[in-house]
């Protein structure tokens, strides 16, 4: 049994080793609880789980291995009634989102959407992997939707029951994270770890130089370079829309920037950036952080590092009311510029292969403005450019 | 030795359970949350319900991890030996004892709290790795290692202003301080203010559960702000019926000073209140 909820936390990515294996083991056999499974999920998640970003999928893991619930890909594809879908929808989507819906064709619609996810997300994991990562799926939501978040509370089963702990999923909001598991992006990150340490200066070794003083018999000055990691990074993330199929390249990136800065600060926008951002994609709608406010509170020497595909209607760009998700006053335009007026140091980084760049009006545009060199396709590669060229 | 909370400190099941599996197993506790949420108020109760004694280490961000072992001041030992001091003959004199070189020789197993550990630079956890396995590190000036008699209970806070490197991570036990729900909130409540009337601290929470909820804020209030808060109004015996008014004229609840301790969000507060009280009037 504990065997196996250790395979399935692996097969959900979440990074428990052997070692932190063998101290529940060990824990269990020094009696550190008394043996109930509440304080068993306890003790587990204590043991197990070293960041709040996995609690909410160690508890999904747990519910399933330890109460059978039938939480794989094949279940919820089989049939989910539109009924329930619906009644759950009532709970846990706004009247704002639940319009959306609407206007994507209705519940069955979104049905056959769903399927099809699930499908993709299937062939995906193949090889005896049956749990849904939040890998294709974005786990920051997607306009609101997100089949993760439908399947709240245990499939019907739990009615009427105590919710156990596991269940309540509390810790559903802080799960903004998707391990570093592809080999690339542990290569990305010694990179943004590199540039991380760059322009630190370097400090005087006292003790080196009074111990080599010593032995010399002269001053002798030793200088170590300074450890401490200088660089602060304001990164915006283009979420939602075009972006989707570069969600889970921009998650890794993130996670993998997120250990490395001094300071880091993210915003999300959507398609081109305007008056507002925000940092919780499943609230945006209420709580938005005015852009004036990020450029005021972050001083010009922050690194400024877009991540977005930039492919959208030029209008979205360059007229006021452009953007199609709400009244815009000023042109995104505009906002770019200020941007790249203020932050001396700033690039995109662009999922799209460069190939299409030249043929995307939209891609041409922001080039414009935030500078022609500045852009770089989202690769190991282009990673290393945009890192040279903030470290300018 | 189990930790069971005390009566000034509320701790939810998950958390006794984290604790004692750390002593248990003799492991450090890892322990984040936001903030006021009780992270270095823990270590200090774990020690006053254990009845053992409290090495405090507060980390700065020019903290290095060997001044957690020792410090050797060299240029001190320099002077005194050119001006003739006879002190300068013994290395000992000019050796500073860490913290962890105090936990370790302590007489009694003591409670080492870390206290926010993510404001050092980001080597910092792994410099400690291991002094923090086999609880031992080796004086060179000195030429002798000092060793834990008992291995002393750790717990470490983080802010998660940094993250924490993996192989750091996988020697300890975490835990994550939930937000208090309702229940847990009227617990702490108690614990602070004994007998304290329900119908205010309804009105309150209430309150300042909604205030939590506002969007833009830069800081929320927390656990901290909420008590400080509620010693106000106790002092100035506050009417819980005042606490209750929706009038839009009052909108803003009395000495919110207390729960916005960022002078931005007092003015975003009192904005909000002044276009809710324009909306009501336009309205009404
Ligand atoms: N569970 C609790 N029981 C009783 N009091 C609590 C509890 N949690 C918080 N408090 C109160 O909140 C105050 C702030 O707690 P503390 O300073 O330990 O928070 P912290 O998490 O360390 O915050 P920071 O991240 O700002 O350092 C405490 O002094 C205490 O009065
Ligand atoms: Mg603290």
């Amino acid at each position: 049994m504990f065997q196996r909820f250790f395979t399935e936390l692996r097969a959900a990515r979440v990074p428990v080793s052997l070692k932190e294996y063998l101290v529940l083991v060990e824990a269990l056999e020094k009696d550190a609880i008394p043996p109930n499974v509440e304080d068993f999920y306890y003790l587990a998640r204590a043991t197990l789980i070293k960041d709040e970003r996995y609690l909410d999928k160690f508890d999904r893991v747990f519910g399933h291995v330890f109460k059978g619930l039938e939480n794989t890909v094949d279940a919820v594809n089989a049939e989910i009634p539109a009924e329930w879908l619906k009644a759950l929808s009532e709970k846990f989507l706004t009247d704002e989102e639940k319009a959306q819906i609407e206007a994507l064709g209705g519940w069955e619609k979104l049905m056959e959407t769903l399927a099809e996810r699930l499908k993709e997300q299937k062939e995906r994991h193949e090889g005896g992997n049956k749990w849904i990562g939040t890998g294709g799926t974005s786990p920051y939501g997607n306009g609101g939707y997100n089949p993760e978040g439908v399947r709240i509370g245990g499939q019907g089963k739990g009615q009427g029951r105590a919710v156990k702990v596991w269940d309540k999923r509390e810790y559903k909001n802080l799960d903004d994270q998707v391990e570093l598991g592809v080999r690339n992006i542990k290569v990305a990150l010694r990179r943004l770890r590199k540039f991380a340490r760059t322009g630190a200066p370097d400090e005087l070794d006292l003790d080196g130089t009074i111990a080599k003083s010593a032995r010399e018999g002269y001053l002798d000055i030793v200088l170590r370079p300074e450890r401490r990691n200088a660089v602060k990074v304001l990164l915006f993330f283009d979420i939602g829309g075009s972006m989707d199929s570069h969600v889970q390249l921009c998650q890794e990136l993130f996670s993998a920037a997120r250990a490395e800065f001094k300071h880091m600060e993210f915003f999300y926008f959507h398609n081109c950036l305007y008056e507002s951002v925000w940092k919780d994609n499943r609230r945006r709608h209420d709580e938005k952080t005015a852009t004036w406010d990020v450029l005021h509170r972050f001083p010009h020497d922050y690194r400024v590092v877009f991540v977005g595909d930039a492919t959208m209607s030029p209008y979205e760009i360059t007229y006021p009311g452009g953007s199609v998700e709400h009244w815009n006053e000023e042109p995104g335009a505009l906002w770019l510029q200020r941007v790249a007026q203020i932050y001396e140091r700033c690039v995109w980084l662009n999922p799209t292969p460069r190939q299409h760049w030249d043929h995307t009006p939209s891609i041409q545009l922001v080039r414009e403005i935030i500078g022609d060199k500045r852009m770089f396709p989202l690769t190991i590669e282009g990673l290393d450019g945009a890192m040279r060229e903030l470290s300018r | 030795m189990r930790f069971e909370g005390t009566k000034d400190y509320v701790a939810t099941e998950d958390l006794k359970v984290a604790v004692n599996a750390a002593i248990t197993l003799e492991r450090p506790l890892l322990i984040k949350g936001e903030p006021g949420t009780g992270k270095t108020m823990l270590a200090l109760e774990v020690a006053k319900a254990l009845g053992a004694p409290l090495i405090e280490w507060h980390i700065k961000s020019t903290t290095k991890a060997v001044q957690g072992l020792y410090e050797y001041d060299a240029v001190m030992r320099l002077r005194d030996s050119q001006l003739g001091d006879a002190r300068a003959a013994d290395i000992g004199n000019y050796i500073k004892r860490g913290k962890l070189w105090e936990a370790f020789e302590a007489t009694e197993r003591p409670v080492l709290l870390i206290d926010e550990i993510d404001k050092a630079d980001i080597e910092f956890p792994n410099d400690l790795l291991q002094e923090l396995d086999r609880m031992e590190f080796y004086v060179y000036e000195l030429n002798r290692t000092v060793k834990a008699a008992r291995r002393p209970i750790v717990m470490i806070t983080s802010n998660n202003e940094k993250e924490l490197p993996d192989a750091f991570l996988r020697r300890c036990f975490f835990h994550y301080i939930r937000f208090p729900d309702d229940d847990t909130m009227r617990a702490i409540v108690e614990s602070h203010f004994p007998g304290v009337k329900t119908r205010l601290v309804n009105e309150a929470l209430k309150i300042f559960y909604d205030m939590r909820k506002v969007p833009g804020l830069k800081k929320k209030p927390s656990t901290s702000e909420l008590l400080d808060w509620l010693k106000l109004l106790l002092t100035d015996d506050v009417d819980p019926e005042t606490l209750k008014q929706r009038d839009p004229a009052k909108l803003i609840p009395p000495m919110h000073g207390a729960l916005l301790k960022n002078e931005a969000d007092v003015m975003l507060f009192e904005r909000l209140a002044f276009l809710a009280r324009r909306e009501n009037r336009g309205g009404g």
